[in-house]
């Protein structure tokens, strides 16, 4: 008998938490680099003040996709390493459902990144980033990223050289994602009436929204065994 | 049997099928269509009163695109089937899809750096369009990297379908981003060109006249054409293998 879609889903998400409180070994990699990201940032742009305050909301997304690269390689590599994947596969449960566990874990820690560097971009930028709709952005992008991310770092697990592999296959795939969430947070940021920017946020949400139907219809293809 | 005429019948097994005739014919109306198109372009449409004899890249350039655009789409749709039927030709035409695709990408790069040069005086410039077609060309050579770093035969050709129908998002962004982007010096052909468009000119009859066979040649038999001899060179490429590994198991 099959375990149920829902249960099994939060089952992994459950022992992705367990295991993290317990290690601290995904969140804390995620979030000090994302740190040193923004510190780096900072320190080239200080110059010109006039390109630091155009390059934020650049900084802010390439720093949510860098970090993220960095947790979804770590999160899927302690499966494979472990053999936990296969288990998984073993267990009477859906592939869609691994997936969405994974999924929903990458997620929820790559949104709690996001909410540490908010505030500390806001102090360190000297500029408000903690605005409703620049939140309601990064909770729909990094959600885009997380599912794109999932899936292609459950397809580079087995490739030669896995670390170096997901990057190039995440970014150019990505790009539509970065380019909405960019060009709606630079118009929020800059206070431009919502006319200017919702456009963006919808078209974020429409290709969050394609790329997550193409990852649930594709990711039995890449779990198989 | 002597170990050298063990090879030579098995080299017989693994010997192409020859050409068949659609394919021949498929080749050489491709070639004959490829001369007539140039001769229109470079030297049957009028010469731009503004640009002069540069303009005639155009009709190598846009139709490059295009053809790349079939190419991938193909790759598209060999990797539904593949994922669908598993059936391993599914997956040798996606392959070709992406390997033609990104010759053509290459041509339609090159050609738009050089048109760029006399016209907007700079070889490259980070304009969205040209960024996004770099991009184009990048996601697929990636395509090629990770193809190559994965070593199991099945897993390979499922996961490569994969990629391919995620790869196709670049394609469509470099089509759409000129419509959506407005800051682009990049100028727009068919409809109206952006404000800030570096060095358009009007499709008028003579530039249509010349344009509209080479898209066609590009968009179809171009790709198909060069899709179709690529498979059959994986194809014989699989033979050469399975009998490497079978002389060496022996």
């Amino acid at each position: 008998m099959k375990t149920p879609f829902r249960t099994a889903v939060l089952a992994i998400v459950g022992k992705d938490l367990r295991a993290e409180i317990r290690s601290r070994e995904l969140l804390s990699v995620m979030a000090i680099f994302a740190v040193l990201c923004i510190l780096v940032f900072s320190f080239a742009l200080e110059l010109d003040r006039g390109a630091r305050e155009e390059a934020i909301s650049g900084v802010l997304w390439v720093t949510l996709v860098f970090a993220s690269l960095l947790g979804f390689n770590r999160s899927l590599a302690l499966e494979g390493d472990q053999g936990n994947l296969d288990a998984m596969l073993l267990a009477p449960v859906s592939r869609s459902a691994i997936f969405f566990g994974k999924l929903l874990s990458n997620y929820l820690f790559t949104l709690i990144v996001a909410l540490v560097i908010l505030p500390l971009m806001t102090v360190i930028y000297n500029s408000n980033l903690l605005k409703g709709w620049l939140i309601l952005t990064t909770v729909v992008g990094v959600f885009g990223f997380s599912s794109i991310g999932t899936l292609l770092a459950m397809l580079t697990l087995h490739t030669r050289s896995r670390e170096a592999m997901l990057p190039i296959a995440m970014l150019p795939v990505a790009l539509p994602l970065l380019l909405t969430a960019v060009r709606a947070s630079t118009n929020i940021l800059n206070d431009a009436p919502a006319r200017e920017w919702l456009l963006w946020l919808q078209l974020l949400a429409a290709v969050t929204l394609i790329y997550l139907a193409l990852c649930w219809l594709l990711c039995g293809f890449v779990l198989e065994e | 049997m002597t170990a050298k005429t063990k090879v030579l019948s098995l080299r017989q097994s693994a010997e192409a099928t020859p050409m068949p005739a659609l394919l021949k014919l498929l080749t050489i109306v491709t070639l004959v269509g490829f001369c007539i198109t140039l001769v229109l372009g470079l030297l049957v449409a009028g010469t731009d009163i503004q640009q002069g004899e540069i303009q005639r890249i155009f009709y190598i350039h846009m139709p490059s695109f295009f053809g790349a655009f079939t190419a991938f789409g193909l790759t598209v749709v060999g990797g539904i089937l593949y994922l669908w039927r598993k059936s391993e030709g599914w997956d040798r035409i996606a392959l070709a899809g992406v390997e033609v695709g990104l010759a053509f990408a290459l041509i339609n790069l090159v050609t738009g750096a050089i048109w760029a040069r006399p016209i907007w005086n700079t070889w490259w410039t980070w304009d969205p369009r040209l960024t996004s077609a770099a991009i184009m060309a990048l996601t697929y050579a990636a395509y090629l990297m990770l193809r190559a770093g994965i070593e199991d035969e099945a897993r390979k050709r499922s996961f490569m379908s994969v990629y391919g129908i995620f790869a196709f998002t670049s394609v469509l962004v470099t089509l759409f981003i000129i419509r959506v982007v407005p800051e682009t010096i990049h100028p727009v052909i068919v409809g109206a060109s952006p404000q800030n468009a570096q060095g358009g000119f009007e499709a008028t009859s003579g530039v249509v006249m010349a344009l509209i066979p080479s898209l066609l040649l590009w968009l179809t038999l171009m790709p198909i054409t060069l899709i179709w001899h690529r498979v059959r060179i994986e194809r014989r490429l699989e033979a050469v293998n399975r009998l490497k590994m079978q002389i060496l198991s022996e």
